[in-house]
């Protein structure tokens, strides 16, 4: 009971706090005593959820979001975003027999692998903070449109973004036909700048070279082709929505997305490994800059007599040669009282971009591009998860999520020479997400 | 051959299309549709957090909804 009333008086405080935000817009708005009865009402989601990886990366995000439905069926979203990035992310670079020697992005110092081990770089730690606003009304009868912004910011990143979507609906509202636009601006300025495609990694600041001179910044300038750069994405996707019958909802929706400027990881490397299998040079990585995705996403809901089934299924393709399957599946399954559970499982497969490749070879003619980032060689990956929850008193929800993620690197048939034949080359991530929702 | 399978697909598509019009409920059939476990994406945020972690660790994005660019994640 008093939790019912903290709760009530955590909304009404809320509401009374945005209200006012968003009064301020009108000039001479007079604030609505918060007693005053509106059909407008506010409803706010919360969730904070956390990523962590075996050895690697660990991620927590939380977000806010808060939702107004006005009488006349519009609605107004807003939602803040807040994550913190730190922890060991692959560089590209081959395992050794040997310990290897790396340069931080920032040129400022180095790290040592052990060697045996995938060459990880411990220097990740970003902070980013996203705002998203989302209006949507009727515009006509049977039409809907909506339009968004997005800002997310980070310490080296900076994307702007906007959308808009109309959505007709026909045969007794059974049926929707949607056309949706969205266009990302971004900014890239990474710590160190940006490397000239497949320089040298050059040795960090302070260094001495064999005639005992110091080495200066200068060296590693020479390296660097700008401090910042850009690239724009630009999406359009139909979709059609159908209802089956009394318990089943379908979709289709066909997207096309061009991602136009800088696509290189300016993190990661290559190893240049001779015959024997033993890298002579580690080489900054280069990708096109274009890539023209398309997608093809369906999805249908069933609801039987108790349990919801959610099944999906996308197939995407690019110009770079990626391919992938997506299926994704979900039981809601009602305990009583409003509890529930629910079980979630996702395969994923991908194909290699044309251009991956795990290393250079030196005896190879040079490529125009490579990469060898394992999140665009080929993968397999499955998420198996459980969701439970809960309604508490006063009608608000409680959950918690629970999942574990393996990302599984398979060989796009490159020969492993000399050395490299004994060593790791592609191997597994495990993850798991610990996520803690709140909706009132 | 090859236009038999072409007939045969025009005809598919058309008896798909007039179908939808005889798919669907009355307004007094949504009982079950009108729940909010029912909503194509019931949980937004969850899926707002997923759509951001495989859009950092996999080759693919969007479909359902913008895959968009918005962060440099690593």
């Amino acid at each position: 009971m008093k939790n019912e009333k903290h709760n009530k008086n955590l909304k009404a405080a809320l509401t009374l706090a945005t209200t006012a935000l968003f009064s301020t817009a009108q000039a001479g708005a007079v604030p609505l005593p918060s007693d005053t009865p509106t059909e407008d009402t506010w409803s706010f989601d919360s969730a904070f959820l956390y990523y962590s990886e075996a050895e690697r990366v660990s991620a927590a995000e939380a977000i806010f979001n808060a939702k107004k439905n006005y009488s006349d069926d519009s609605t107004l979203n807003l939602k803040l975003t807040v994550d913190v990035l730190t922890g060991a992310s692959a560089n590209g670079a081959v395992a050794q027999p040997n310990v290897q020697t790396f340069t931080r992005p920032s040129g400022k110092g180095d790290y040592n692998v052990k060697a045996g081990d995938t060459p990880l770089d411990d220097t990740f730690k970003d902070t980013r903070v996203q705002l998203n606003g989302q209006w949507s009304q009727v515009l006509a009868q049977n039409y809907t449109g909506s339009v968004g912004a997005h800002i997310s910011k980070e310490y080296d990143y900076l994307s702007l973004g906007v959308n808009g979507n109309l959505a007709y609906d026909f045969n007794k509202k059974n049926s929707t036909i949607s056309f949706g636009l969205s266009h990302f601006q971004d900014t890239f300025s990474p710590e160190g700048g940006i490397p000239k495609p497949f320089a040298s990694m050059p040795l960090s600041y302070g260094q001495y070279d064999d005639n005992g001179n110091n080495s200066t910044k200068n060296i590693h300038d020479a390296t660097r082709m700008s401090s910042d750069d850009n690239k724009t994405t630009s999406d359009i996707m139909v979709g059609f929505t159908q209802v089956i019958n009394r318990r089943m909802v379908t979709q289709f929706n066909y997207s096309h997305s061009v991602v136009d400027g800088y696509l290189t990881d300016p993190f990661k490397v290559l190893s240049l490994v001779d015959s024997r299998g033993i890298t002579q040079d580690y080489l900054y990585e280069n990708r096109p800059d274009k890539r023209t995705k398309q997608s093809v996403f369906a999805q249908s809901k069933y609801h039987f007599d108790e349990t919801i089934l959610d099944v999906s299924y996308r197939y995407m393709w690019d110009d770079w040669k990626v391919e992938s399957h997506t299926l994704d599946s979900r039981i809601y399954i009602p305990l009583g009282d409003g509890s529930y559970l629910e079980p979630h499982l996702r395969f994923y497969q991908q194909t290699a971009a044309e251009f991956y490749q795990p290393f250079l070879m030196q005896s190879d003619v040079f490529p125009e591009f490579a990469s060898a980032d394992y999140r665009i060689g080929e993968m397999t990956a499955y998420t198996v998860g459980l969701k439970y929850g809960m309604k508490l008193d006063g009608g608000n929800d409680l959950s918690f999520r629970f999942e574990y993620y393996r990302q599984n690197s398979e060989s796009a048939g490159h020969k492993a020479p000399g050395a490299l034949a004994s060593l790791a080359l592609y191997e597994s991530v495990d993850a798991i997400i610990v996520q803690v929702s709140y909706s009132f | 051959m090859n236009n038999k399978f072409k007939y045969s697909l025009v005809f598919a598509a058309v008896t798909l299309a007039s179908g939808c019009s005889s798919l669907g409920v009355e307004p007094w059939e949504r009982d079950l549709l009108a729940k909010e476990q029912m909503a194509l994406t019931s949980a937004p945020i969850d899926a707002a957090l997923d759509d951001h972690i495989y859009f950092s660790k996999e080759a693919s994005s969007g479909g359902k909804s913008f895959g968009g660019g918005g962060c440099g994640c690593n």
